[in-house]
C-alpha cells in the first residue's frame, strides 16, 4: 500500500465515527506522500479490503468515510457479546423521520398533521437517538421548534447525503398539489407522476 | 406488517411511554390498510363502506381512547354526511369533500414509501459494526467510611465560609487602561530615583487595570529607550533603571 493509503487507514481505524472528507484531505496535505492523490489512496484501500479478504471494509456514509465490519461476522460478533447491534427504529419513529429528512427544517404541528397522530414523544425519542436535531425556530404564534436531520440520521441509514434518498418525484406516488376530484362514479385520475412540480429537497 | 418490527422505542433515559398500537402506526395507517385491503381505488373512496369499516376495526382494536383514531373516524363521517347532501343541478365543478382525505393519503403513502427505503438502509447498516472507541473510564476510588469529629467538620466548614466571605463577584466594567497616566508616574519615580523596582511603583491594592496599565508603561517606556528592565533570573523582581544613554540623547 502506498504510504498514504496506510495513513489513512490507521486515522480511519483510530475514529469511531465516520471521518469527514475534509478531514483525510487535510491530513493528506500534510502527509509526506505527494504522488498519492486522496481519491487514489481511498481507493486502493478499499480495494485492499474488498480484494485480500478481510474482515472490514471501506464505507462512504455521511459526507465520510468509515471502516466497517461485514455483515457476514454480525452475527458471530454479536453472539460473543463484543457489540450489539442498535435497537430498531419502529415504523410510527420512521415515518417521523422521514418526514423530517423530506421537509426539513419542519415543526411539529407539520409532522403531526401529515402523520395524523400526536409526535411529541416520538420527537423527543429520535433527539435523544440524536438522529435529530432543532435546527432552529419557525414564524408564526409561539416560534414553534424545527427539526431537521443530523449527520448520525445520516451514518445510521447508511447515506452519504440526503440527496442519496429517492428523489419525491421517484417516489411511486409523487405528492401533487391539491386539486379537484372527480365525483364519484366518474373517471378516476390515474396516478401520474409528471405533476411537473419541484420535489422539496434539503439540503 | 410483521408486528415485531413495530417495537415500542423507549429510551431507558426517557419515561416518556410511546402508545403504539400494536399494528398501525395511525389512523392514516389503518385508513390506507382499509383501502389496500379492499381494493378500492384511492382517488375514489366509497366513503360510506370504508368508515364503516374504520369504526368497526376500530372499535375491534379497543381504541376508544385513542383520540386520534376518533378525530379521523368523525372526518370520515362528516365525509360521508356531506356526499350525501343532493348536489345542484349543472354544476360543474363539484368540491368533493373526500378531496383533502386523498391528498393526505397520497402524502402519507409516500412517507411509507419512504419509510420502506430507510428501513432497508438502516437494516443493512445494523449488520455492520464500526470500531467502537469508547473513553476510559474513570476509576473512581470508593469512598471509605468517614470519621471526622465534630470540631474538626466545624473548622472545615469554618475554611469554607471563610472563603466565601469573600466572593469573586467579577463586575465587567469596560475601562480603558490608563497607560498615559501610567507612564506619568514611571517617569516621575524615575526622576527622582535612578532605579526602583515593581513594588515601588505599583500602588497598594492595584486594580488590575493598574497593574497592566503600569506593565504596558514600563514596556513601551523600555521600547523607547528611556529605561531598562533587568530580571537576574527567573520569577525574581525585576529592576527598573533609567537608561541613561536616552538621557544624554
Amino acid at each position: 500500500m502506498t504510504p498514504l493509503a496506510k495513513l489513512l487507514e490507521a486515522a480511519l481505524f483510530a475514529s469511531a465515527t465516520p471521518v469527514p472528507e475534509a478531514a483525510l484531505r487535510a491530513m493528506a496535505a500534510h502527509a509526506d506522500d505527494a504522488e498519492t492523490t486522496l481519491e487514489s489512496a481511498l481507493d486502493e484501500l478499499r480495494v485492499h479490503y474488498d480484494t485480500d479478504g478481510h474482515g472490514v471494509e471501506l464505507i462512504a456514509v455521511a459526507g465520510g468515510w468509515q471502516i466497517l465490519t461485514r455483515p457476514e461476522y454480525t452475527e458471530a460478533i454479536e453472539r460473543a457479546q463484543l457489540a450489539a447491534r442498535p435497537q430498531r427504529l419502529s415504523t410510527a419513529a420512521l415515518e417521523t423521520l422521514a418526514i423530517i429528512a423530506y421537509r426539513q427544517p419542519i415543526g411539529r404541528s407539520e409532522i403531526e398533521e401529515i402523520r395524523g397522530v400526536g409526535a411529541g414523544a416520538i420527537l423527543k425519542s429520535l433527539h435523544e437517538r440524536g438522529l435529530i436535531d432543532v435546527v432552529g425556530r419557525g414564524e408564526g404564534l409561539g416560534r414553534p421548534l424545527l427539526y431537521g436531520t443530523t449527520p448520525s440520521f445520516l451514518e445510521q441509514f447508511a447515506l452519504r447525503h440526503l440527496e442519496e434518498l429517492p428523489r419525491a418525484d421517484e417516489l411511486a406516488i409523487a405528492l401533487r398539489a391539491p386539486r379537484q376530484a372527480t365525483p364519484p362514479g366518474g373517471v378516476p385520475a390515474p396516478a401520474t407522476k409528471d405533476n411537473g412540480e419541484a420535489p422539496r429537497r434539503a439540503d | 406488517m410483521l408486528p415485531g418490527s413495530l417495537a415500542v422505542v423507549e429510551s431507558a433515559a426517557s419515561e416518556v411511554f410511546v402508545v403504539e398500537l400494536a399494528e398501525y402506526s395511525g389512523p392514516l395507517d389503518l385508513l390506507l390498510t382499509l383501502i389496500r385491503d379492499e381494493q378500492i381505488d384511492i382517488y375514489d373512496i366509497p366513503i360510506a363502506r370504508i368508515a364503516e369499516q374504520f369504526l368497526a376495526r376500530i372499535s375491534s382494536l379497543k381504541l376508544d381512547e385513542a383520540a386520534d383514531y376518533l378525530e379521523m373516524a368523525a372526518r370520515l363521517v362528516r365525509i360521508k354526511a356531506q356526499t350525501l347532501l343532493p348536489r345542484r343541478e349543472g354544476e360543474d365543478v363539484w368540491d368533493d369533500p373526500r378531496a383533502e382525505l386523498v391528498r393526505r393519503l397520497l402524502e402519507y403513502q409516500q412517507v411509507r414509501e419512504v419509510v420502506d427505503v430507510l428501513e432497508r438502509r438502516s437494516e443493512d447498516r445494523r449488520g455492520r459494526f464500526a470500531r467502537a472507541y469508547t473513553q476510559q473510564a474513570v476509576q473512581i476510588p470508593m469512598a471509605g467510611k468517614l470519621s471526622l469529629s465534630l470540631p474538626e467538620l466545624l473548622s472545615a466548614v469554618d475554611r469554607v465560609l471563610r472563603l466565601a466571605r469573600k466572593p469573586h463577584i467579577h463586575d465587567v466594567v469596560p475601562r480603558a487602561l490608563d497607560v498615559d497616566g501610567a507612564i506619568g508616574i514611571v517617569r516621575a519615580l524615575l526622576a527622582i530615583r535612578a532605579r526602583a523596582q515593581w513594588k515601588d511603583i505599583l500602588p497598594k491594592k492595584a486594580e488590575p487595570w493598574e497593574v497592566l496599565s503600569l506593565l504596558l508603561a514600563l514596556l513601551e517606556l523600555a521600547k523607547r529607550g528611556e529605561l531598562r528592565l533587568l530580571q537576574p533570573h527567573a520569577f525574581a523582581a525585576f529592576e527598573i533603571t533609567r537608561d541613561s544613554s536616552s538621557e544624554a540623547a
